[in-house]
């Protein structure tokens, strides 16, 4: 009971117990069928012509499909602890960092190519300079002009993709490179897209764990005119923080971009913003800023991403996918909700009461 | 207060018109015309106030011809050169692209047109705004890419009272019959072509069962209802079995995710996809790369594909694609006809589908039928690639 308790005050609970009851429904599913009940699981590897021996299951394909969210749940996760509001820009960033890439590496006007205009490298600083570009102006109008921050994001995220097509002359831009592919395909047997998720993810942890900068955003979120009396710089803090979320919206927007080796701005990052944002309410943050559980948004992320394959798994109809989608959505946030775990607290201790008393 | 309004209207359209004179260079038909066309007008305005609403329709029909004669007058003026508007969608991908490119080289200047092009943005309100200024402008005729099928009634009730005839290209108008033609593909025949080849190629190469996965387009796109239902009613009437079919949404990231998972879903047990785009397609290529699925001509999996522009087409002669469907961009020079039969005196048809090709290597060439009308495959080669969108 005593260990129980200790897992159920753990602040990863929910999120975890969110993620295992979708994968549960696979497991029914597939033992409901007839199928091996772990088939959901399995990994093992395989033989390709095109990229070697590869790993090979759903639970690859949720972490490595999961990845732009996760990396884009980074950014999002810091914003919203910082400013209590969230950056509604970055699946539009993403294309316009994408689109700013293939233009460079393909040469203005060029729709499809498989040599590289630039070296590689050029193309993704150039990615990166226009994400942080992207994020700083978010930040001034949010920490400078104390702009809300929907508001102040709003612009970019009508404006950016609109942008990103104007770069790429209103074409696809196909570069059909495989230094460029590399990005979003494999390394060794691991799909690249996990690896780079796995270093943001890494570095920001150590950032945030190593240096004060965790606790300083935190408290900027709780409130950010004490925090500047005590004698932190809120709206740097701030600034940095939507500077940090365009950063991350680049990076999504080069994974997203290489696995199709092309910059497809009408539909690179489309509503992703919304799945961000959504993971970090179901990492059990609050979207009022304040404290944050980075690890949670990132079990958000794919718990997103195993909604979304399970419901391939299952052969949903496409078309009333959204519908199931939303019901576990709301499953989930009803479960996390303060007044639902407050209620479940009271009743389990009129439980305890009530043995008690026959004891 | 009515007769104030419209007197300052007919004032305001005199003066416009004695402007538009002073520019051509045969002022004083223009003007004359123009001013018969007022005079006319006045005396509607004057039986409007006072007789029955039928006369009205009568003499705003009269009205209506005598400013198309005076707009006909005025373009022969400025060396016979017949204008067009043309509201177009947006820009949002390469067959946009190619659609509006198409239409700027045919209603060129050198071929005797003057083209009015407006990019709507997918903006459906911007779009009937252009179409009303199309008739502020006096244009000899208007082409539509309706951005919406729904709320034309009264835009194309205007322009018919302005006598301009309006032809709809693409996308479909739903809620109004007073355009003259609509030019466009017949998804339902691209879909029952893909239908007719697999089945003439199935029986050519043995192939005794076919399973069939679906990657389709957005639902409810008119592409992906007419692919789906035309490939399905081959399917049902062969009793071929459609093991699934989820929407990848005309992206190549959505064939690459649904591909994913339908290698996984059914691994081994399917021998055909179907991709209602060729962006689906290059996705569904990748997914089945890193699957370890061989498909394209020769191998256990029959790849399909529609659109068929310049990148698809590279992969059939790459010999990945088996098959490519193509939705023709190229809606000009069918308009043109319709122009030309208007200019003429003649009606022309109200549904006007345009000709489009199916592609193939020529081992996969096999002569088959739709409906009984016996069709001709394309071989792919570097010029056909060359011509394409």
């Amino acid at each position: 009971m005593k260990t129980w308790n200790k897992i159920k005050s753990w602040p990863l609970f929910l999120p975890v117990l969110a993620l295992l009851i979708v994968m549960a429904i696979n497991i029914i599913h597939d033992a409901a069928t007839g199928a091996n009940p772990l088939s959901f699981f399995m990994i093992s590897l395989r033989n390709t012509t095109t990229s070697g021996t590869i790993l090979y299951g759903r639970i690859i394909d949720i972490i490595n499909r999961g990845s732009e969210v996760a990396i884009l749940a980074i950014g999002m996760t810091l914003v919203v602890s910082a400013s209590a509001g969230t950056d509604i820009s970055v699946g539009s960033v993403m294309s316009l960092c994408a689109s700013f890439m293939c233009m460079m590496l393909a040469g203005y006007g060029v729709s499809s190519t498989t040599t590289l205009a630039v070296p590689l490298i050029v193309g993704l600083l150039c990615a990166i300079v226009m994400g942080l570009v992207c994020g700083a102006f978010n930040g001034t109008l949010v920490a400078h002009l104390s702009i809300q921050p929907m508001v102040a994001t709003l612009i970019l995220y009508s404006a950016a993709r609109a942008i990103g097509l104007l770069l790429c002359n209103d074409l696809i831009v196909y570069v059909r490179n495989p230094s460029f592919a590399f990005i979003g395909a494999f390394l060794g047997p691991i799909p690249t897209p996990i690896i780079i998720t796995a270093i943001c993810i890494i570095v920001v942890s150590l950032m945030l764990k190593k240096t004060a900068l965790g606790m300083y955003i935190q408290s900027v979120g709780i409130n950010a005119k004490a925090s500047r009396i005590a004698g932190l710089n809120s709206k740097l803090l701030i600034f940095l923080a939507y500077m940090l979320c365009g950063l991350f919206a680049a990076i999504a927007g080069i994974v997203a971009s290489s696995r199709i080796t092309s910059a497809d701005s009408n539909n690179i990052g489309l509503y992703l913003e919304m799945d961000a944002i959504l993971s970090v309410a179901l990492g059990g943050n609050s979207l009022g800023g304040g404290k944050f559980n980075l690890a949670g948004s990132i079990i958000g992320a794919y718990t997103i991403q195993a909604i979304t394959t399970t419901l391939y798994a299952l052969g949903v109809s496409s078309i009333q996918a959204p519908v199931y989608k939303a019901i576990i959505v709301v499953i989930i946030v009803v479960i996390e909700a303060p007044p639902f775990k407050a209620f479940m607290n009271r009743w389990s201790a009129s439980r305890a009461a009530a043995k008690g008393v026959r004891a | 207060m009515k007769k104030k309004l419209l007197g300052t209207l007919l004032s305001a359209a005199m003066v416009m018109s004695l402007l538009a004179g002073c520019g051509g260079a045969a002022a004083d038909t223009a003007a004359d015309t123009a001013t018969a066309a007022v005079e006319e007008a006045t005396d509607t305005a004057a039986d409007a106030a006072e007789d029955a609403a039928a006369e009205v329709v009568e003499d705003t029909e009269a009205a209506a011809d005598a400013v198309e004669e005076a707009a006909a007058d005025a373009g022969s003026s400025d060396g016979g050169l017949i204008s067009i508007g043309f509201a177009q969608v947006g820009h949002e991908s390469d067959w946009r692209t190619a659609s509006t490119k198409s239409c700027q080289d045919v209603f060129s200047e050198a071929n005797g047109y003057d083209l009015s092009f407006v990019d709507c943005d997918n903006d459906e309100a911007a779009q009937k705004e252009a179409v009303r200024s199309f008739i502020e402008q006096g244009v000899d005729y208007i082409i539509i890419d309706p951005i919406i099928a729904t709320g034309w009634d009264t835009v194309l009730t205007e322009c018919e009272d302005a006598g301009i005839p309006v032809i709809v290209i693409d996308r479909t108008i739903d809620d109004s019959d007073k355009y003259v033609s609509w030019v466009g593909s017949n998804f339902l025949t691209e879909g029952k072509a893909a239908g007719e080849w697999l089945k003439a190629y199935a029986e050519k190469q043995g192939i005794s069962e076919i399973n069939a996965l679906v990657i389709s387009g957005s639902t409810g796109a008119s592409a992906q209802i007419g692919r789906s239902d035309g490939f399905k009613e081959i399917a049902d009437r062969e009793g071929w079995t459609i093991l699934d079919e989820q929407t990848g949404d005309f992206t190549e990231a959505g064939g690459q995710e649904v591909m994913e998972s339908y290698c996984k879903s059914y691994e081994g047990k399917f021998n055909v996809v179907v991709c209602q785009n060729d962006n689906e397609a290059f996705g569904a290529m990748t997914a089945m790369d890193n699957a370890g699925v061989a498909y394209g001509p020769g191998n256990d999996v029959i790849l399909i594909s529609f659109d068929a522009c310049t990148a698809g087409l590279e992969d059939v002669k790459a010999g990945k694609i088996s098959a490519d469907f193509e939705c023709n961009p190229l809606a000009a020079p069918f308009v043109e006809q319709v122009i030309q039969q208007l200019q003429a005196g003649t009606t022309p048809d109200k549904e006007v589908y345009m000709e489009e090709h199916w592609y193939a290597l020529p081992d996969q060439i096999v002569d088959f039928s739709i409906d009984g009308a016996a069709q001709t495959m394309t071989e792919v080669t570097d010029d056909v690639i060359a011509a394409q969108y």
